[in-house]
This record gives C-alpha cells, structure tokens and sequence, in this order.
C-alpha cells in the first residue's frame, strides 16, 4: 500500500481500514477453498466421461491421460448416424415429455382440490399418494410388465411414460399443492365474483400464479423420468428402447467400446442440463415458496 | 332494486355462525355492518354475495329468489381487507377483467377503465403490476375492479382496515362521493364506530352472529335498541352499572339511595342496567345534578391529547375519556362526576328501556 503521498493523521483509523480490507482480498478465504475443493471433486467424473468420450478405445485402455492425446469426434459420429443409438435418444425424450405433460396435467386440478377443499379422508389420501414415491421401482417392475403386456402396451412409449407417474404425480401434486396454498383463496372468489368460470379462471389467473410452481414439478418429472432405468427397461424391448438401455445392451452385445459408450453418456447430460438452465429461476423461486 | 335476506341463517356443525336474520338493503344506500371481530360480518357479507350457502332462509335480489344461483351470474362485487388483485396482470387489465368478462366493447372498457382510474387516482399506475404498488393504490386497484363492474350489490368487507392511518383518512372520505353515485346497494363493513358514523346511511349492530338493531345510522348510535348494540357501537365500549328503582327511590350501583326526578318518576319499579358512554364520565362538576362517583384508578393511558383512565367502581370496570393530559397515579381515588341525563337505561333483558334525554332530539 502506497500511503507515502496521503498524510497521515495522527489516530485516523481510515488508511489502517483500506489497507485491512485489501489484504482480506488477497487472502483465500477456507470457504472459497472448500467451494473449490468441491466443485473439483464434483466435477471430476463428468471431466473423466467426456475426456474418455473424444479419445480412441486404444487410448483409453492402453494409457493413462488426463486429457485426449487425439481428440476425435469418431464416437459422437458413431452414435449420431446409427439409428440404433440415436433412436434411443428420441424414445427416452418421447416417453419423458408424455410423462411430464400427463404428470402435471393430472397433478394440476389434484393439487388444486388439496389446497382448496376439505374432503372425507384428504389427510390419508394425500400421504398415501406420497407412499409411493417411498415404494422402489422394482416392486413395481413384475406387475407392470405382466400388466402392460396382457393389454398390449408392452414396448410402447405410453406404456413407460404411464409406469413414471406413479412416482411423478405424487411428487407433482407435494409440490404445486405446497404453491398453491400460498396463493390467498380470496382471489379465486374475487375471480368468480367477476364472472370468471372455474376452468377459465383457473387457465388465466390461476397458472400465472404458480407458473415457478408448474415449472419446479415440471423439471422434477422430467429429471426424475429421464434418469429412471429400471422400469423403462424392462417395459420396453425394441420400438420404445431408452437410451440407458441401449448402452447397457451394447455392452453385453458388442464387447467393450469404451469411447462410444462415453459419448453416449455425455449425450445424455444434455437434456437435463437444458431443463436446469430454463428454470433455474423458477428452481431458486420454487425451493424458496413451495413446499421441496 | 332491494336485497332481502328472509332468515338467512348459517351453522357449520354445531356452531350458528349467522343466527336466522331478516334484512332488508334499499337501492342506492350505504350499509354499515358494524360488529366486533368474529361478529359475523363477513359470513353474513359471504351469503349476500352467495360464496357460501346458506343453512336455512332466502335470499332475494330485485324481489327474484337467488339463493341458490351461481356467484358468476350474480350482480355483486365485493373488496376484501387484504388487497387481492390478479398479480400476474397490469392494473389496467384488472378493473377491466370484469368488463371483458361481460362481452363489452373495447371502446366502452377503455373509457370506463380510464374514468374509474382518475376518479380512484389510479391513472399514472394503470401500466403497472399490482404487487409494484403501495398498500393504499393496491386496494384503490381493487375497488377500481369493483366499481367498474357496476355491480348493484357492492359489498366491501372491512376494506382499510390494512391501511395505514393516513390512508384510511383519504380513502373514508372518497368512499361515500366515488359510490354515491353509482346507484347500486353498498354494505361496508367495519369494526370501527367511529367509521360508521362518518359513513352515514343504514348501521346494522352485529354481535355473535346476530344482527341486534338495523336502521339509519345515528339513530342507532342514539338510540340502541339494547345494552348489547350499545356496547358494539361505542369505542371504547359503553360502561355500565345497575340501577335499581325502589318505592320512588332510586340507586345507581353502590351509591346512596336518591329520590326518582324528571324522567326516572315514570319509570317501573325494578332492576335496571344503566349505561353511558366513557366521553361523559368528567372528572369535574359541571352542572349541579351530577352523579358523583368515587372509583379507583386501575389503568390510566395519555394518547396525545386525551387521556384514557379505566376506573374500577365497586364491580364495574368502567372506561373514562378524559380531555386534556390528567396525570392520574395508579391505585388513587378519584371523583367522578356524570349527569343523569347521559344516562341508557337497558331492562332486566337488556332492551333499551329509557334512552339518555341528550339524545331524543335525533
């Protein structure tokens, strides 16, 4: 610090205050360390998966390299072109946006009669609904494979889509009811006293209230149902075959092909990685209002 | 153009939340629903609007029974004491939202929107959102909604209670011109006498759940019906003693008996509940048959210019309003002076059996 050319007065603590406050600037502070320290640590395996994905096979097993030595794009080649990796892809989306249009869809008008109305047995009704968020997938995963198949959804994209609401829509409903109850029933009267009907109120004052609600539980349902392997797997053989299927069948299929296999699990951060960038607003909203 | 409840009643379970009530609301009045918390003035202000169903009795619009129709087809508007608008649209979108609903044209909803504004002094905020406004312009905003729907039936529950002081000065004043106009049925209510009175037009006491006296507002005031309806409409509540009439020989609560005079000759011998209303407690003589009371101070409050002193008079707690700042130490003996003619008196019952002679000429 350069105080030769201020003068100094004697018991003037200002120049000791901005002398203090520059060294405190210079010093790294422990929580930045941990934060770094962290985000590495967190880092680090999406770093290793995208790393493997644009090297060759013969690098990954025969090396070890904490960069690429060839960067090729060969895998994401691989699994753009061929039809049997990409259309994973496309199925995985598919079934995901029904689910999360079917999850909120229903969720909706169920969170609204909990926020709004007492009824005979709500209480019961509604921890039960949250039960089954508690159940694993893989109690369900025989009754629904015998269930879809005996009517004929066996390897659709419904058929899945169906299978995650089970555990979306519990959680659709836990969030928007939490919304919902925030919002003053007085301006649901005042709607109706203003000629609104129900469902046009409901449409146009409503859902612009709660649209960080929608978009929390939307971002739910669509990370929940994306990352979800078991069910999609076993509904499913062929036409409506998830991403993470066709990896773990490729496996067993084709030996090892490590790179490819890399690039296709890159692949599948994207969509997520999307969703949270469109509603990281509405997510830092929602935790704060709602009930998650 | 009348609103008629023939017997309205309301019970959730057990509880009688509106006792069987019988009113009947003139076209182009002000009614003030008057009553304490949990009265029943907003259950009773729900059932004329038809949020909630009656248990028992009719409701009658313009002489056609609406009891049981739909709020949306129903000719009513109503404010709330919070301030609801629709937040997600502009102030301007609000007080239209009821026009549009009702299929006006959108050269009528423009002019319409723009008077109410200017009369509400809402113009500068129309392009903004509700929740960007101040507690006051919020809830001009929502009777903005109320007065351009035209409605007949207005009913305002309690609408400045949220308000600051200030605030609910200016808007009590501009209440009574903005609607006077309007022609429709206006049932305002209140907690506050005071506000009552400054509103004029038809008082309705409430008091658990029944409407103890209807009629023109100072008319109450002057003459209540019952203790119970003079003690709802007076802040802080009337005070009250017993009085019993003996052989031409009156006492008023603990006091030497006195021989009956003026009006107390003609009054039946029995037990009586004599009231009157704390500004008339004086602490000085000022007429020469005064009643002189000595009670104990219990509580003595200064708010500026006035002095609050809670005075306990044998079994009574009575409240005084005293001008001036009166340093009154706690636990002293006071003389309290109070003349006859200021004097309620309610029967065994609690019906109004001789109201104070100050207040016949209204």
């Amino acid at each position: 610090m350069s105080s030769a050319d201020t003068t100094d007065i004697p018991g003037d603590l200002a120049p000791d205050r901005a002398r203090a406050r520059s060294a405190r600037r210079w010093r790294p502070s422990g929580s930045t360390l941990v934060m770094v320290l962290y985000i590495l640590f967190l880092m680090l395996p999406i770093y290793w998966l995208i790393n493997m994905s644009l090297k060759t096979n013969a690098e990954i097993l025969g090396t070890f390299s904490l960069w690429p030595r060839n960067p090729t794009l060969a895998n994401y080649r691989t699994i753009l072109t061929d039809a049997s990796w990409y259309m994973g892809y496309v199925n995985s989306l598919i079934y995901v946006v029904m689910n999360t249009v079917i999850s909120v869809a229903v969720a909706l008008p169920a969170a609204y009669a909990f926020s709004r109305y007492s009824f005979m047995g709500d209480k019961h009704l509604f921890f039960w609904l949250l039960t089954n968020r508690m159940a694993p997938p893989a109690v369900f995963a025989l009754p629904f494979f015998q269930l879809y198949s005996s009517v004929g959804l066996f390897d659709t994209h419904i058929a899945v889509a169906l299978a995650h609401c089970l555990f979306n829509v519990p959680l659709a409903v836990w969030i928007l009811e939490g919304f919902m109850r925030g919002v003053p029933r007085e301006i649901d009267e005042t709607a109706y006293i203003d000629g609104y009907s129900f469902p046009k109120f409901f449409v146009k004052i409503f859902m612009p209230l709660i649209a960080s609600g929608i978009g929390v539980a939307a971002f739910f349902c669509f990370m929940f149902s994306w990352v979800e392997l078991l069910l999609s797997r076993t509904l499913t053989s062929v036409d409506a075959k998830p991403i993470a299927a066709t990896m773990t069948r490729t496996v067993s299929a084709s030996g090892l092909d490590w790179g490819v296999l890399a690039a296709a699990g890159a692949l599948t951060l994207i969509p997520g990685a999307l969703v949270v960038f469109f509603v990281r607003n509405y997510i830092a909203k929602g935790f704060a209002l709602g009930r998650v | 153009m009348t609103l008629e409840l023939r017997g309205l009643a309301r019970r959730v379970g057990a509880d009688a939340h509106i006792h069987p009530t019988d009113l009947t609301l003139e076209a182009g009045t002000m009614n003030v629903l008057l009553g304490p918390t949990l009265a029943g003035k907003t259950t009773l202000m729900r059932l004329m609007a038809g949020l909630d169903a009656p248990s028992e009795g009719r409701l009658y619009w313009r002489g056609e029974d609406v009891t049981g129709r739909r709020v949306q087809d129903r000719d009513v508007a109503m404010v709330y004491q919070q301030f609801i608008n629709y937040p997600s649209m502009s102030v301007y979108d609000n007080i239209a939202s009821p026009l549009r609903l009702m299929g006006r044209s959108a050269d009528e909803i423009d002019r319409t929107v723009r008077e109410t504004a200017s009369m509400l002094k809402l113009t500068p905020m129309l392009g903004r959102r509700p929740l960007e406004l101040s507690g006051g312009q919020q809830q001009r905003c929502a009777m903005g909604r109320a007065l351009a729907k035209g409605a007949g039936l207005v009913l305002l529950d309690e609408p400045l209670a949220n308000l600051d002081y200030k605030l609910r000065e200016e808007l009590r004043e501009e209440i009574p011109r903005i609607f006077a106009k309007s022609g429709a049925i206006f049932v305002y209510a209140t907690t506050e006498p005071e506000e009552a009175l400054l509103l004029g037009g038809n008082a309705a006491a409430l008091w658990e759940g029944r409407v103890t006296q209807f009629g023109p507002t100072p008319r109450v005031y002057r003459r209540p019906a019952d203790a119970t309806t003079a003690r709802v409409f007076s802040d802080p509540p009337m005070n009250f003693m017993s009085l019993e009439k003996r052989a031409g020989m009156l006492r008023f609560g603990a006091q030497d008996e006195v021989p009956a005079a003026g009006r107390y000759e003609a009054l039946p011998d029995g037990r009586y509940s004599a009231g009157f209303r704390p500004n008339h407690l004086e602490l000085e003589r000022h007429n020469a048959g005064a009643l002189e009371f000595v009670a104990r101070v219990a509580v003595s409050e200064i708010t500026g210019s006035e002095t609050f002193v809670h005075l306990d008079y044998a079994e009574w707690r009575w409240v005084g309003l005293m001008r001036g700042v009166r340093h009154l130490p706690q636990g002293s003996e006071v003389r309290v002076y109070l003349s006859p003619a200021h004097i309620y008196l309610f029967d065994g019952e609690g019906r109004l059996a001789s109201a104070a002679p100050y207040a016949q000429a209204a």
